[in-house]
């Protein structure tokens, strides 16, 4: 794939505004799918199975079977609604949306179209910066997910090389609630890093309604981003284009930059904006054609024959809206008055996205400092460079009891470090991977003291220095103990018995 | 009410990934005109007091229990009526260039 010639962003930024449209889909994690009585792989107790066997007749669109509204979902979607600062539709309905592609067996996909459960809200996001915007909500809408095609054979193993498809159904029907912006205007420099917050607050939003496990990595939460540029002074917004399933919030700020850059360089060229799906690509960090918008856009939707209009009483989405959880924004407040952090120490974490996970660490019995200390350091470090979300890579109950074995002296800071890094293989809980490993401190001073006498034994010199008040060079002796213990020792306390058996064996 | 063209039934046949000849096209050009005609009679008697509908039944609100059902399909139930399958998956000839 040829790399696409870029323009340098803040060229980019001068001479165009960048205009940013976001959809984000969010899998319920109900029990049952959205229209079928099938468990919903979504829910994580489903999240394993075989393929084609979390499916009814429903789920393949057989002759005779019909769907049916699952309550539980509305439930969800309305509440969603809501904490996008939503109206709920007094009336909604479904309509099927009609394609030919083999990841939904009945040819098209139940949908809302021109009656969507909910309209016109908002949402409050800050920005790493401290910047805070307001991102207008044009929709939300219930649908169903579709099901997972693996393309075989071409050289390439990709779709346009590919012999055949393999479809598995299991995610046909899953529960979706698709949230739309109106166009983002003004995030000028902001606009990738806005992105980003948008993502964030989202999944902020359905963790804290605990209605998706919201796991980018499994795809419970996808962003497609919209950009368009319009130059400097010009009212007409520009041809847009839309980057698929980003399935990162780090790859969703590096998609709209990239393509910020990438349309620069195009239109400042003399060329114009292709209106075209793109795909992006992690590996490359760079997104590549898709499909141009064309016939197959004609979804000819019509309202669902098979399903009754959804009509909310003012007393359930009043009862709903009783229920909400504080708004992100409000509980970022109270969460940095509750843990004592600077502003800055606070900034750190809100940046990285991992307020939810070090809530859930302090929860789980780790203190605010040590659960900062592991998420925004060495969690953090691991997950940039394996390239993932942090949040995805450990649990906050394992990051709890880590940090609690570091308090209890059974780990070092070191030590510990190779625990995570057990964990994070699957070798089990921390305390596990330390019975695996024999990672866990020695704190037996007989054996410590034994391998001290034999390094200071053997380093006459050393013990001399020391008995002269030269402290320092203890060192070499805390070196050969630690070597011996394989690091599995607290450097600390070598020191002090190192000192004690220097005098002592004068 | 605009008539059938032979263009539109072309493109309808595209999308619905249907091989037409000529021939068919004509045949159900002509075909689908007189659905939309008797439709579009349908269409007269409505007047602007009657609300359009969606749905013949007055009914709504219908919805299921959150509970896992007992029509719960296993994997070769399931690809019984599959043409061809491999690995526990409905097999399909590849669509190319294409994804939703």
């Amino acid at each position: 794939m040829a790399r696409a010639e870029l323009m340098d962003f803040d060229k980019a930024l001068e001479l165009f505004e960048p205009v940013i449209g976001l959809e984000v889909h969010v899998e319920l994690n109900t029990t049952t799918k959205m229209f079928s009585s099938a468990p919903n792989p979504a829910n994580s107790q489903f999240h394993v199975a075989d393929p084609n066997t979390l499916i009814t007749p429903v789920c393949l669109g057989l002759p005779g079977s019909l769907p049916v509204v699952n309550g539980e979902a509305v439930k969800y979607s309305i509440s969603l609604g809501l904490a996008l600062g939503c109206e709920i539709a007094p009336s909604s309905r479904f309509a099927r949306k009609n394609y030919f592609y083999p990841d939904l067996a009945k040819n098209y996909q139940i949908s809302q179209y021109d009656e969507p459960i909910a309209f016109d809200g908002q949402v409050e996001v800050e920005l790493e910066n401290g910047r805070v915007f307001t991102v207008p909500i044009e929709r939300a809408h219930m649908e169903e997910d579709a099901g997972k095609l693996t393309h075989v054979g071409g050289s390439t193993g990709r779709i346009q090389g590919a012999e055949y498809s393999l479809v598995d159904y299991n995610r046909a029907g899953v529960p979706l609630v698709e949230i739309v912006t109106r166009p983002i205007f003004g995030g000028e420099a902001d606009t990738p890093a806005l992105a980003k917050a948008y993502v964030a607050t989202i999944r902020d939003i359905v963790l804290s309604l605990g209605i998706s496990e919201a796991r980018m990595e499994r795809g419970n939460l996808r962003c497609d981003a919209n950009v368009s540029l319009r130059p400097r002074g010009q009212e007409k917004l520009g041809t847009r284009t839309e980057t698929k399933n980003v399935n990162s919030m780090r790859s969703v700020e590096r998609a709209v930059r990239y393509e910020i850059q990438r349309q620069a360089a195009i239109l400042a060229g003399g060329g114009t904006i292709i209106q075209e799906t793109r795909h992006w690509h992690e590996d490359t960090g760079a997104t590549s054609a898709g499909r141009p918008k064309s016939d197959a856009d004609d979804y000819r939707y019509f309202p669902e024959p098979d399903l009754l209009p959804v009509v909310p009483s003012k007393e359930l989405v009043d009862e709903l809206r009783a229920a909400l959880p504080e708004p992100p924004a409000v509980r970022r407040r109270r969460l940095k008055s509750e843990w004592g952090f600077t502003d800055l120490e606070f900034q750190d974490v809100a940046n990285s996205g991992l307020l939810i996970e070090l809530e859930a660490t302090v929860k789980a019995g780790a203190t605010p400092a040590a659960a900062r200390k592991w998420w925004t350091g060495e969690i953090a470090r691991l997950a940039n460079a394996a390239a993932v979300d942090a949040s995805g890579l450990v649990s906050p109950e394992h990051v709890a009891e880590l940090a609690q074995l570091v308090d209890s002296g059974t780990l070092t800071d070191r030590l510990a470090r190779q625990v995570l890094e057990g964990v994070i293989a699957g070798e089990g809980s921390p305390q596990q991977v330390v019975d695996a490993r024999g990672l866990a401190v020695v704190s037996d001073d007989g054996a410590l003291i034994a391998a001290i006498d034999e390094a200071l034994a053997s380093q006459p010199d050393v013990l001399a220095k020391i008995r002269d008040g030269k402290v320092q060079a203890a060192g070499a002796v805390i070196g050969a103990v630690m070597k011996a213990m394989q690091g599995k020792a607290d450097a600390a306390r070598v020191r002090e018995l190192v000192l004690e058996r220097a005098a002592q064996t004068a | 009410m605009s008539e059938i063209t032979a263009e539109q039934v072309a493109h309808l046949a595209n999308l619905a990934r249907i091989a037409l000849t000529d021939e068919e096209i004509e045949h159900l050009t002509t075909e689908l005109g007189q659905i939309m005609h008797a439709v579009e009679q349908v269409s007269e008697v409505a007047t602007p007091d009657v609300p359009p509908t969606s749905h013949p039944i007055p009914m709504q609100n219908v919805f299921r229990d959150d509970v896992v059902g007992t029509t719960v399909l296993t994997a070769d139930e399931a690809l019984a009526g599959a043409p061809e399958s491999d690995d526990s998956r409905f097999k399909v000839s590849a669509i190319l260039g294409e994804e939703q």
